[in-house]
């Protein structure tokens, strides 16, 4: 694993598959009274969130103070401070501060990058989601859902989702959280399936790993897991799709459609949901909606994602090195 | 002024010959001149050229003398082997009256690296809307002849139409910079495989396309030439090569780092690889290549684009779009065109300094290397080998896409009307 | 516990030696607390998770045959399960900055629970201590056993902290130039605790 966690298309599969295996051991905290883990004692670990994103930041802030981290929330709202000197000035002031690791989120693509890699700071960087790029942890927690759904919490430790069947649905064009997760998806050995108006998907996207059609209903049967991805109303007024109503009845995931999914098949969502629009409140309510598990699993993810990156004196690598300790 | 004897360059890349400078003009070129009371610049194994004509700079001033000035941008050009730039018209404020293009004409008359034509705005404030005074500049001090609202696109057809048409009168040309503005909005790089991965705002070929098309047809519908900026994709090219082959009065350019950069450097995030046009694909680079040597494509003009380093050192879509240019584009033609073989040393000659000038109509410069002409003269060591170190720049600015870069070639020698403005790399 | 296999290691207890050990402990532990009743086993990953297994079963045939001769009858009758479980320390260790971060081992506390019962930490080789401090931090953020011992299949000594075992297999003088390794069939195929020479670490290897 680097020292980042930029982009999901940089992780290999042993370095995936750790990060849920050392998940699998963190959602166990959760049962616990004290659910309270020593690993980033004495670190401190910023939350800078130049864009708005409470769901986010409680997340990796939970994961952070389970850990013990100390956790400081640098919240940079508005088009002022969104300018590129903010940006380099907030982490030469983090940095000053003794930062030990940055999670940043930003509405450009590709400024955890630019902050990993401009010299601007030396802390370990973690994107919570850029522009619409990349949102590595989100792709992350949703292979656990996955991966505990269709395989098994226990039975699913070392494993991939090698032949599994997922269909993502929405926004392609402009959703971070699509990208991350036919990279992340394909690695793990799965099958993605984009399904969208073709207005909704990027021009370029024939060398991603990924089949591509614009037919739900045909892909449905064929799908172990349906993601659906939020449509905001406003790519209506950018003529994406006519309406709202045509959209839904497209590409809306409602109870008919969900009962031609196989038996096992699940639903998930991202978040936030935007009911009546790519799902209807009878599918978001089912208990095959696994909505609010992701929320539960996003905690376990992103202290796995921590401890790996933080919580010794060098990133986890892949390749474990032979240790000269006498005891474990 | 005294006698320069340049001895044993290959003038336009051909056999050594001596080039003998009295005053402004070029006395004499043959084998064995007399060195008798002449400085000699030995200049064995260097090439000569006339003097580089740059159709296309940003020199900053007034507004932006952070990023540039013309005196600034003259001694780059200087170091580029420039004896002529045409300075764009989007300064603050806007070089749309006669009152600024005097003003930039005057900076440059002061500066003595390089003459310095203005290019006037076509649009009150490239606005796009209502036409600019092109009269009164063209009858100004600084005798503009070149209109563009370059930075942005005269979009609206009908403007268009008339700006071509109305500079007719006193034989000017309108360089359109090819955007349509609605397939652009928030674009951030070239639309296709990279952007769909990097997540940044796509900009579609065709943005370009669909302009320059509209205006060839506009420009042979009305009887006017025009001018296309910063050609970057090859269904550009094409398009170009049609209506020249319909007998439109068109003519093309195209920047050095569209002949060798492509969007695959985006993916490092790094906002000196963004510029307007954005970088395209390996395709095009070649397609724009070969029309470059087909002369589809008349010129290579530098886009020279100075920007303070805060404007850069930032997120990708926070950062300012452009590159300089004017102190590499001779090495990155060399390396792309004349080391791959596309074009002769006259083939350069013709497309950065002889056709730039007939386009831009300016006097004096892009003339033949031969006696009786402006001492306006460029020489350059071919077999320099060195990377780029922007620290050396005589620009104001630092943004180049090829710090680092190891590229062929070197500008030694500058002459301005027979004034060395550059000797052995060194601005005079 | 050692991960260097070294060419002359020499076993100190092969299998059966191994099964006595662990039936004597066993034993004690039944001896000490009066029954097993409260007793809740925890093994410290890899192999510790393995012999607190072994000793559970020993527990259950001793408390069972207890039961079968007439005299005290522990609470759940013969038959019942001895709790065990296993404790993962990694993130407890005191040298987890000195490393790459490890793979967490699985922590697997019995529905009982901790709290107010007897916990019997189980590791293979007893060293410095600074496993079983970890140990008894990660315990800590678990609940609030009644008391906390330890048993051990080896006690190789070089204590570097004030910790001793409850229960020790073999008590086995080394030097700090020698390794001690535990085999154990689950995870290695065969039973045995090796003793050898420490190889010469290559350089850069620490």
């Amino acid at each position: 694993m680097m020292r980042h966690l930029i982009s999901a298309a940089d992780l290999t599969r042993d370095d995936a598959v750790l990060i849920l295996d050392t998940a699998e051991e963190m959602a166990r905290v959760a049962d616990r009274p004290i659910k309270k883990l020593p690993a980033l004692r004495g670190r401190t670990v910023c939350n800078l969130f130049f864009e708005d994103s409470t769901r986010t930041r409680i997340s990796f802030e939970a994961a952070e103070k389970r850990l013990s981290a100390d956790v400081i929330n640098f919240a940079a709202k508005g088009s002022s401070v969104s300018k590129g000197e903010s940006l380099k000035d907030t982490a030469q002031t983090l940095e000053a501060m003794g930062v030990d690791a940055v999670v940043i989120r930003h509405s450009a693509s590709g400024a955890p990058y630019r902050l990993a890699t401009s010299g601007w700071i030396d802390a370990p960087v973690i994107n919570a989601g850029d522009g619409t790029h990349q949102h590595p942890t989100q792709a992350l927690l949703d292979a656990f859902t996955m991966r505990r759904r269709l395989t098994g919490p226990d039975a699913g430790l070392g494993q991939g989702l090698d032949g599994k069947r997922i269909t993502l649905v929405g926004d392609v064009l402009h959703s971070r959280v699509a990208r991350s997760n036919v990279d992340l998806l394909h690695t793990l050995g799965a099958e993605v399936t984009l399904v969208a108006p073709p207005t909704l998907i990027p021009v370029g996207v024939e060398t991603w790993p990924c089949e591509v059609s614009y037919d739900l209903d045909s892909t449905l049967p064929k799908s172990d897991a349906v993601m659906m991805l939020r449509v905001q109303r406003e790519r209506m007024n950018a003529a994406f799709f006519p309406t709202e109503r045509e959209y839904s009845r497209r590409y809306g995931l409602d109870g008919d459609r969900m009962a031609r999914m196989p038996g096992h098949a699940i639903v998930m969502h991202p978040g936030p949901m935007v009911r009546g629009m790519e799902i209807t409140a009878e599918v978001a309510d089912s208990d095959r909606c696994t909505v609010i598990e992701q929320v539960a699993n996003g905690v376990s993810i992103r202290m796995a994602v921590l401890y790996l990156l933080l919580g010794g004196n060098e990133p986890a690598v892949t390749h474990t090195r032979p240790t000269a300790s006498e005891e474990k | 002024m005294s006698k320069i004897l340049i001895r044993g360059a290959q003038v336009l890349g051909g056999e050594p010959q001596d080039v003998l400078i009295d005053g402004s003009e070029i006395a004499g070129v043959g084998q064995g001149l007399s060195a008798e009371g002449a400085d000699v610049v030995e200049a064995d194994g260097k090439i000569l050229l006339p003097g580089l004509v740059d159709l296309h700079t940003h020199l900053r001033e007034p507004g932006r003398e952070d990023s540039e000035t013309v005196l600034t941008g003259t001694r780059a050009a200087a170091s580029g082997g420039y004896t002529s730039v045409f300075a764009m018209a989007n300064t603050f404020p806007v070089a749309d009256t006669a009152g600024v293009v005097e003003q930039v004409y005057r900076l440059g008359k002061e500066s003595g690296y390089c003459d310095v034509q203005p290019i006037g705005a076509v649009t009150v404030g490239l606005e796009g809307r209502k036409l600019a005074e092109l009269g009164a500049m063209h009858e100004s001090a600084a005798g503009v002849t070149v209109f563009s609202d370059d930075g942005k696109c005269v979009d609206d057809a009908v403007i268009m139409r008339r700006a071509l048409e109305y500079v007719k009168a006193f034989g000017g040309v309108v360089a359109q910079h090819a955007q349509e503005p609605r397939l652009t909005e928030g674009a951030q790089m070239n639309e296709g495989v990279v952007s769909a991965e990097l997540g940044l705002g796509g900009w579609p070929a065709v943005a370009e396309e669909s302009i320059i098309a509209r205006d060839v047809l506009l420009a042979e519908h009305v009887g006017s030439r025009v001018h296309i900026c910063h050609l970057s994709t090859a269904g550009s090219v094409e398009i170009v090569r049609w209506a020249k082959s319909r007998g439109i009065d068109v003519t093309a350019e195209v920047t050095p780092h569209h002949l060798l950069l492509t969007d695959e450097l985006v993916r490092s995030y790094n906002p000196v690889y963004k510029v307007n046009p954005p970088l395209r694909t390996e395709r095009d680079v070649m397609a724009l290549r070969e029309a470059l040597a087909d002369g589809t494509i008349d010129i290579v003009a530098t886009d020279h684009a100075p920007h303070p380093h805060e404007d850069k050192d930032c997120e990708w879509a926070a950062a300012a779009m452009g590159m300089v240019g004017l102190e590499t584009a001779l090495s990155v033609v060399q390396h792309t065109m004349v080391d791959t073989g596309l074009l002769t040393w006259e083939g350069v000659a013709e497309r950065m300094s002889w056709a730039p000038a007939r386009i831009g109509r300016a006097a004096g410069h892009g003339r033949p290397v031969s006696a009786g002409e402006p001492a306006n003269l460029t020489l350059l060591d071919p077999a320099y080998r060195g990377s780029v170190d922007p620290a050396g720049f005589a620009s104001r600015s630092r943004n180049t896409p090829y710090e680092g870069r190891e590229l062929p070639g070197r500008v030694t020698h500058t002459w301005l009307r027979g004034r060395a403005t550059l000797v052995d790399g060194k601005l005079q | 516990m050692d991960t260097h296999d070294s060419g002359v290691a020499r076993p100190v207890l092969e299998g059966p030696d191994i099964a006595r050990v662990l039936t004597r402990i066993a034993h004690e532990i039944v001896e000490r607390a009066k029954g097993a009743e409260d007793v809740v086993l925890l093994g410290i990953p890899t192999r510790g998770v393995f012999l607190a297994q072994r000793l559970a079963a020993k527990l259950e045939e001793i408390v069972d045959a207890v039961g079968g001769s007439g005299r005290k009858i522990p609470a759940g009758g013969p038959g019942r399960k001895i709790p065990v479980g296993s404790l993962d320390i990694t993130m407890y260790r005191d040298d987890l900055r000195m490393h790459p971060p490890r793979a967490l081992a699985r922590t697997d506390i019995p529905s009982e629970g901790i709290d107010g019962r007897l916990v019997v930490l189980v590791d293979d080789v007893l060293f410095s201590g600074r496993t079983i401090r970890a140990a008894l931090d990660a315990l800590n953020d678990i609940g609030r056993p009644r008391a906390v011992q330890l048993a051990v299949l080896v006690d190789r000594g070089h204590r570097e902290l004030p910790i001793r075992a409850d229960y020790v297999g073999k008590n086995l003088p080394t030097s700090l130039r020698e390794t001690v390794k535990v085999q154990l069939a689950e995870e290695d195929g065969r039973d045995a605790v090796l003793l050898g020479a420490k190889p010469t670490a290559p350089a850069g290897e620490r």
